[in-house]
């Protein structure tokens, strides 16, 4: 009998072993490799006829599923565009709600293609974590929002109060770690589920509220009166987020990349998605470039040559994304979401 | 359980008038005073606070406009006749086995026509509010459906009696039958298990979790109590190794950790692997569930078996087993009620189940804040569902120990709360 138990425990450590000395080739197959085909990610994408693109999926204006049961929102139009530049379809994507605690597994494991998920790019995340950054799409940064009657300016008018924040994120150590570099004693009123956090704000239980400032604007639309609450100018930390893809598959994330930068260098050109017919019988070189009609940009790196085009046509350039799922429904100014030319961050190296 | 009734005299309670009644339960000393005073006020303020909130501040039009997402989440909307296909199976066959269950009695008793009756009123009612004429006219015809298949199944079910026995297989086939047609297998198009969610989804996921994690639980139940070592040995590792693990590991392990150890060219849903993860992890419950129900059969069960000349495996199926599952119904059941409730749980690992539909919806811009609404609408469908199962388990409970009541009438009117 207890032979029996020994063998059996021996039998099952052997296994347990065999796995764990296993899995970490296959992880390393599925990240060096990149996809399931063996090759790079692109040649998956284009042989299966369809992007797995993993967003949040719960997260207003970047991802959510709207009263048609279509995905909508800025990080979903992003998927879009990296399907039409593909397919010259925007509806082949097959989006995946991924948790914050699984994506970057599940990035790894190949069981999405790209993660555009309102990823934070940090240097651990690009290093030790083997992720590859394609270009900043929304700059965020954390904020506060204040009630107008407050007459609150600055942080420094916080001192003494209480500030509502939610459990467990980036954005908690943020405000403790801010607020004690400046010196200013407050209480922190701490929510695990941001509708409480939000509603409990409303009703006054503190005098502040803190989260990024593209969530923070779009709960103000939400609540009671939105004439009475502002969010300050202030901006206490860096939330750069884009697409990600993973590391050693450089074709894939170079049309990532550039399918991102494309949106840019669009909105810089002028080109939208309604001079689109007007802007192709330019004589601009570098809009006829840009556009495929011209020089093999496209081709280079395994794309079609007019790819910008199909991107434009069903999905529109930076300005014209950032408008319909940011500016238009929260009335969120660009900011530092500006071109490059307007004094903001959006800066597309050269199409040439 | 009419013929039950004449064997107890009505309780003299129940002749006092309301004034007496109250006294005597309520206001019986000034302790129990205090306590009836304070419930009561605490009642009415929960009471006319959330009404206050429920008719002045909830904006309600959240539910009518995402009704069928929260229903059959990002289905095609163009082929959702399919799932209608699906449900009118559910339906057919559940009517043919309420016929056939009632073949003795009259189909349409005093309890029927007013469980009808409120579906019928809840249908036009509630679905007036959130959805439109046709779905209020198909959601009506699928009652008539269930009343006409339960005429039919009566008139079967007479003709020939044993059918009964075969009821099991039939859900099963219906079953079957109706999830190849929602996914568009017979006739249609094809739809992704992916591209199921809402309430569809986790009905869908608990239900093929239950199917397949019955007869494992049962198989590991039986082995824990094998003879022979390994397969003891096995079933006990197995068991406690679940038993030791949280719900939401075993769901992070099969969405994240399988995919990882299959090979790369294989791919499977995520739907699948999360049936996995459920199966797997009820199916541990349940074993030791069903254990509890075999050491309650007297050991002169099996050994009256033996001496028959029975088999072991007929001793089992045959003798042992029937009381064991007879005996440890309410538990399973509650079992399977806490299985469909933790399908919630896929919300987590970004599954759009009811749940998760739910918070999808909460992220439009549209709808932000309007959390109280949506949850409470969520919660009233769970509620409704884990109340449909355990009054099913309550009737068939019924159902199966009323044969031995009528044997041992002494052992019935021996409990004095009469089951």
């Amino acid at each position: 009998m207890r032979k029996w138990i020994s063998l059996l425990l021996a039998t099952v450590l052997t296994a347990v072993v065999a796995v764990a000395c296993a899995s970490p080739d296959d992880t390393t197959v599925a990240q060096g490799g990149g996809g399931p085909a063996g090759g790079s990610t692109l040649d998956t994408v284009i042989s299966r006829g369809s992007l797995i693109c993993g967003v949040n999926g719960q997260l207003p204006g970047f991802s959510f599923v709207d009263n048609n049961g279509e995905y909508s929102g800025m990080d979903a139009d992003y998927c879009r565009a990296i399907a039409a530049a593909l397919f010259d379809d925007p509806t082949k994507v097959e989006f995946r709600n991924l948790s914050a605690q699984e994506r970057f597994t599940a990035l790894a494991a190949g069981e999405v293609d790209v993660l555009i998920r309102n990823t934070t790019w940090t240097i651990n995340r690009d290093t030790a974590l083997g992720l590859e950054f394609a270009p900043t799409t929304f700059f965020d940064g954390q904020g506060m929002m204040v009630t107008t009657a407050s007459g609150i300016q600055d942080l420094n008018g916080l001192s003494g109060r209480s500030i509502c924040v939610q459990s467990g994120t980036t954005t908690e150590q943020n405000l403790t770690d801010r607020f004690r570099k400046l010196n200013i004693p407050f209480t922190p009123v701490v929510f695990d589920d941001e509708d409480a956090l939000y509603s409990a704000f409303a009703q006054g239980r503190c005098q502040a509220a803190t989260s990024d400032r593209s969530q923070l604007t779009a709960r103000r639309k939400s609540l009671p009166n939105p004439d009475n609450y502002v969010v300050l100018d202030e901006v206490f930390s860096k939330e750069p987020l884009g697409p990600v893809t993973r590391n050693n598959d450089s074709r894939w994330y170079d049309a990532v990349k550039w399918i991102t930068f494309g949106t840019f260098q669009a909105e810089e050109l002028g080109i939208t998605q309604a001079n689109l017919d007007q802007q192709a019988s330019t004589t601009d070189p570098e809009v006829k470039r840009f556009l495929g009609q011209e020089g093999t940009l496209g081709s280079d790196m395994g794309l079609p040559n007019d790819f910008m085009v199909r991107v434009i046509k069903h999905v529109g350039n930076y300005g014209e994304i950032y408008k319909r799922n940011i500016g238009d429904p929260f009335q969120l100014e660009r900011g530092i979401n500006e071109l490059w030319t307007n004094g903001g961050l959006i800066y597309s190296p050269p199409f040439r | 359980m009419t013929t039950t009734t004449p064997q107890f005299s009505a309780p003299p309670v129940n002749q006092l008038g309301p004034w007496a009644w109250a006294k005597k339960n309520l206001f019986s000393s000034w302790f129990n005073t205090l306590l009836t005073i304070i419930s009561l006020l605490l009642l009415i303020w929960v009471t006319t606070s959330l009404l206050g909130w429920a008719l002045t501040q909830a904006q309600w039009d959240v539910l009518p406009s995402n009704f069928r997402l929260l229903l059959v989440g990002r289905y095609p909307v163009e082929f959702i006749w399919q799932v209608w296909l699906g449900v009118a199976v559910i339906a057919a066959v559940g009517g043919f086995s309420w016929g056939v269950l009632a073949r003795q009695a009259r189909l349409l008793d005093r309890r029927a026509l007013i469980t009808l009756g409120v579906l019928a009123a809840i249908i036009v009612v509630v679905l007036a509010l959130l959805t439109n004429p046709v779905s209020i006219a198909l959601a009506l015809g699928l009652l008539v459906l269930l009343v006409l298949t339960g005429f039919a199944g009566q008139a079967i079910g007479r003709a020939k009696p044993q059918l009964g026995t075969w009821l099991p297989l039939l859900w099963l086939v219906g079953f079957l039958l109706s999830f190849a047609l929602i996914r568009g297998l017979i006739i249609g198009r094809t739809v992704r298990l992916d591209d199921l969610g809402g309430l569809l989804l986790t009905i869908l996921v608990a239900a093929v979790s239950i199917v397949l994690s019955f007869p494992l639980g049962v198989l590991l139940a039986l082995g824990r109590r094998s003879d022979l070592p390994v397969i003891r040995g096995l079933s006990v590792l197995y068991i406690e190794v679940i038993r030791g693990l949280p719900l939401i590991t075993i769901l992070f392990a099969s969405q994240l950790l399988v995919p990882m150890a299959l090979p790369p060219q294989i791919r499977t849903e995520r739907v699948m692997r999360a049936i996995v993860g459920f199966t797997l992890f009820s199916a541990a419950y349940l074993a030791e569930n069903v254990r509890g129900g075999l050491q309650s059969v007297p050991r002169g069960q099996s050994e009256a078996a033996k001496a028959l000349g029975m088999n072991p495996l007929l001793t089992t199926s045959l003798i042992v087993l029937p009381q064991a599952l007879k005996a440890v119904i309410p538990t399973i059941v509650g079992q399977f009620i806490s299985l469909f409730k933790d399908t919630s749980l896929l919300a987590i690992v970004g599954l759009t189940e009811l749940l998760g539909m739910g918070q999808a919806i909460l992220a439009n811009p549209q709808y932000l804040g309007r959390s109280g609404e949506v949850y409470l609408f969520i919660g009233l469908i769970y509620f409704l569902c884990c109340y449909a199962m355990s009054s099913a388990s309550r009737r068939l409970e019924k159902q199966l120990s009323a044969p031995r009541r009528a044997v041992e009438p002494a052992l019935t009117t021996a409990r004095p709360d009469g089951g």
